[in-house]
């Protein structure tokens, strides 16, 4: 199984592989916001959480249909369902890759992200704590709606509204978590609730995603 | 007869379904004319609310078959996935649309009804937000269905769905809670009675809840028995192709 | 070792395709799949490779004995000739790709990256997968195509070497591979369509 995560990890960085495409996005995200809503400092200091979070999670959603969907189109993961590890393992190390490529590079780059719009001093080390804590659900959740989608020709859009709603609790409370740390409030209750989100993802999705796998392959 | 699985047998259900639909049809229509007509003319109105609060007619009882809508699409689901009747599946497929359009009804009374009472027609609320991400299941679910050739597979991954997403439309519920304290008013139907709506209200409004879970029945038979009609025409004209 | 198939039905797409197929393959032996296209050789191979559950029938095999290959050979074009080998391997449990490499002459390809290898020479590293499985019985499903003449023959020799090993091929394939071989015409398992007024519980 570690083999298949180095595989993915090394796909990902040759050429082609699309590793910093949803950096590049988050950035880019990031900058357009100001544009919209205005270049008032003390707006963007309030909505900053919001936003990096909300941009944090659609860099993470542009990737997701890849997890499964090339190695569908050449074969590999009829190969992978009749390989000696579960299918559950490949999924688990498949969202592994995907966060290692998505989720912690965004994770890295969100505080820097966060002095172009304002975020107040405290809220650093909160968003940093959040998207650790949160990116890997963001990953494996994904995965499962990849799953769901694997057999589509065009599965992004369906994905990605599959996907999103899934998303909300996550996003609430990541981003309650950064305003609470800003605002100097407890943010015991969303953190634990975010690690809780991001372990029970973790511990039950794989077999979902396995069995979407299994009946898109038939 | 001898188990409740024999109604999983589409020919048996079909021959059943055709009787239950006139009943639930007709008394669908009884309820909801008694309900509806009592409710709007036949009370009085309240005092601090005015007339617009006889939307709770229409608003109640959908809001409340959005949600139980999808508990049957779970259990529907469940069934499929573990006893593998087509029928369950077909029923689950069927009471989407319905259990979305009664969200967009709840949504929509309830916007009708905010604007009086609260000034605005939208606030993120935890209720209202938690309709609105209601709402977005429904049509993740429906565009799954819409998406899959193969109707085994598509039965199969849309009970995956709604399974998975069940647990996280509870989470949700929760982590809205969570992010905002609301201005919707507690349960219309607590039955607390000092926090209730009065006795005047309360009997029509049972009324108009009872046709619409009769209504809602009689929608799910309806397309129920569509989409196994459906399914044949499609196993014959695979059988043709063979032939 | 060996894989009996006894009454198997599979369907695609939800619609019967074959019945009553059955048969018996032991180590050593091979059989060729036969039939026109679209008679169901690639969905009875999936079928028998555990990729989707039968209609009816059982298929019994000692458990990961099966290595399916089919059109699509699994590589990724980034990686290397031996990296893609190698990662096969690894999923299977097995470390050395040498004796792969060599069968397939695909040594001096060993550094190149599989996207500037020609559809022929895909090909044959895509069968070569099927000696890293360590796994006897290969079902495979047009391993010929794109494969010239000297190509066929190798893999031929590859085939027989296998045999030879105590190992066992199941081939949809309608070329002559140059070894003995049984012959396997699911022509005459198709499936008969029901009348059309009855429909069980399925709508099949």
């Amino acid at each position: 199984m570690i083999a298949l995560l180095l595989r993915d990890l090394r796909l990902a960085i040759r050429a082609g592989g699309g590793f910093g495409l949803g950096l590049a996005f988050f950035l880019i995200v990031v900058v357009l916001v100001p544009f919209g809503v205005g270049s008032d400092r003390a707006l963007l200091a309030a909505i900053a959480p919001g936003i990096l979070w909300v941009g944090a999670l659609l860099a993470c959603l542009l990737s997701l249909d890849r997890i499964f969907a090339l190695d569908h189109e050449d074969g590999s993961l009829d190969l992978l369902a009749t390989a000696p590890i579960p299918l559950e393992g490949v999924v688990a190390m498949k969202a592994a890759a995907h966060w290692v490529t998505t989720g912690l590079p965004l994770t890295l780059a969100a505080p820097g992200l966060g002095l172009l719009l304002n975020l107040p001093a405290a809220g650093y080390g909160w968003l940093a704590a959040s998207l650790a804590l949160g990116t890997p659900a963001l990953s494996m959740i994904g995965s499962f709606g990849a799953a769901l989608t694997v057999g589509l020709k065009r599965g992004g859009l369906l994905l990605s509204l599959l996907v999103l709603p899934l998303y909300v609790p996550t996003l609430i409370f990541g981003a309650e978590a950064v305003a609470r740390g800003i605002d100097g409030r407890d943010t015991g209750t969303p953190l634990l609730m975010l690690t809780a989100i991001t372990l029970a993802a973790m511990a039950l999705l794989p077999f979902a995603a396995a069995a979407a796998i299994r009946i898109n392959l038939r | 007869m001898s188990s409740l699985w024999e109604y999983a047998n589409p020919q048996k259900f079909m021959r059943t379904s055709s009787v239950l639909l006139p009943v639930f049809s007709v008394a669908a229509a009884i309820c909801l004319g008694v309900g509806l007509v009592w409710g709007f003319f036949l009370t009085p109105e309240a005092e601090n609310f005015g007339s617009t609060v006889k939307i709770i007619y229409i608003h109640v009882p959908s809001a409340m078959m959005a949600i139980n809508a999808w508990v049957m699409m779970l259990v529907t689901s469940l069934i499929w996935l573990v006893r593998r009747h087509h029928v369950s599946a077909l029923a689950a497929r069927a009471a989407a649309p319905i259990g979305m359009t009664m969200t967009l009804i709840a949504l929509i009374t309830g916007a009708i009804w905010g604007e009086p009472m609260w000034g605005t027609y939208w606030v993120w609320d935890p209720r209202l937000t938690s309709f609105l991400i209601l709402f977005l299941f429904y049509l993740g679910y429906i565009a799954l269905w819409e998406a899959i050739e193969n109707p085994d597979a598509a039965a199969d991954l849309t009970s995956v769905l709604c399974i998975v997403g069940s647990v996280f439309a509870v989470l949700s519920r929760y982590a809205v809670n969570f992010w905002s304290q609301g201005l919707h008013q507690g349960a219309s139907l607590s039955l607390d009675k000092k926090e209730n709506v009065a006795d005047v209200f309360y009997i029509p409004l049972l009324f108009c809840i009872a046709g619409f879970v009769c209504l809602f029945v009689a929608l799910v038979l309806l397309r129920t028995r569509t989409e196994i009609r459906a399914r044949r025409i499609r196993a014959m004209i695979a059988r043709e192709r063979m032939a | 070792m060996e894989l009996v198939v006894t009454d198997l039905a599979c369907a695609r797409g939800g619609v019967p395709v074959l019945e009553g197929v059955g048969f018996t393959l032991a180590a050593g032996q091979a059989l060729m799949l036969r039939g026109p296209n679209g008679i169901g050789k690639t969905t009875l191979l999936r079928t028998l490779a555990g990729l989707q559950p039968p209609l009816a029938g059982t298929v019994s095999a000692p458990p990961e004995s099966i290595a399916y290959a089919a059109h699509a050979d699994g590589l990724k074009a980034t990686l290397t000739v031996t990296e893609n080998l190698t990662f096969w391997a690894r999923i299977f449990g097995q470390t050395d790709i040498a004796p792969a490499l060599e069968a397939f002459d695909l040594a001096d390809l060993a550094g190149r990256p599989a996207q500037n290898l020609s559809a022929g020479q895909k090909r044959r590293l895509g069968l070569a997968r099927l000696l890293v499985t360590g796994r006897p019985i290969w079902m495979l499903d047009e391993p010929t195509v794109s494969l010239d003449a000297a190509s066929v023959a190798q893999f031929g020799h590859a085939v027989a070497r296998h045999l030879a090993q105590g190992g066992a091929a199941l081939i949809a394939t309608h070329i002559d591979l140059g070894f003995e071989a049984g012959v396997l015409d699911v022509t005459a398992f198709r499936a008969r369509p029901r009348r059309i007024d009855s429909f069980d519980e399925a709508f099949a």
